[in-house]
């Protein structure tokens, strides 16, 4: 059910935060400080990612703040995430994919 | 997003339950959401200095002018809107990888 690309970071993922690998250790025995914590990490990686690309966006849409936000500024940002969590995935699937053949590679090498 | 600024985090968990020192799980749940309401404010609001900083001071003058204040004025409104459409068009986005699931 993960979502995959830039949701599904934890391990060194952009802007730190929470990184709760798994929330079986936190919270014990008790699966309502669990559910809590899986709900609330999770709430967090999207509010961290909202912070990051609003930063990046800002400095490819924004050029001079005026009254309002206009269209095209709005359109530049709703691409700019689109364009983000592509990057995201891009990466990550490339990134198995090598790791892939490397390890198919030196476990040939290794005997 | 909230702005309870002024709570004390200080509090004493074993004093919010009724007996022996047993530890309130919704208590501390309360307390753990207010925390991260105020450091994603803090981050926002980190975020927002910087960027209308740099729009908006040029050569660092004796006190912030007219225009300048103005300009901060509007630049924090714009970046609350920026925020506000990235959130929406993320959330879309996940929504949407869901669905294709």
């Amino acid at each position: 059910r993960e979502v995959r690309g830039a949701a599904r970071e934890g391990r060194g993922g952009p802007g730190g935060g929470m990184d709760t690998p798994s929330a079986a250790g936190l919270g014990g025995a008790d699966p309502q400080l669990q559910r809590f914590i899986e709900v609330e990490t999770q709430k967090q990686r999207f509010q961290q990612l909202v912070h990051q690309m609003t930063e990046l966006c800002w400095e490819k849409c924004m050029d001079k703040p005026g009254p309002k936000l206009d269209s095209r500024a709005e359109t530049c940002f709703v691409n700019c995430v689109e364009r983000f969590i592509d990057t995201s995935q891009f990466i990550l699937n490339r990134l198995e994919q090598t790791q892939k053949s490397k390890s198919a590679f030196s476990e040939s090498l290794s005997d | 997003m909230e702005s309870s600024f002024g709570s004390d985090f200080g509090s004493d968990f074993g004093s919010g339950a009724g007996g022996g020192g047993k530890l309130d799980p919704g208590l501390i749940m309360e307390q753990v959401k207010v925390q991260i309401a105020v450091a994603n404010a803090q981050e926002l609001l980190q975020r927002m200095t910087d960027k209308c900083f740099r729009k908006c001071i040029g050569q660092s003058g004796g006190a912030l002018d007219n225009s300048e204040q103005k300009c901060i004025a509007m630049c924090m409104d714009r970046y609350m809107d920026s925020w506000n459409t990235v959130s929406r068009a993320y959330n879309s986005r996940l929504q949407r990888e869901r669905a294709n699931m």
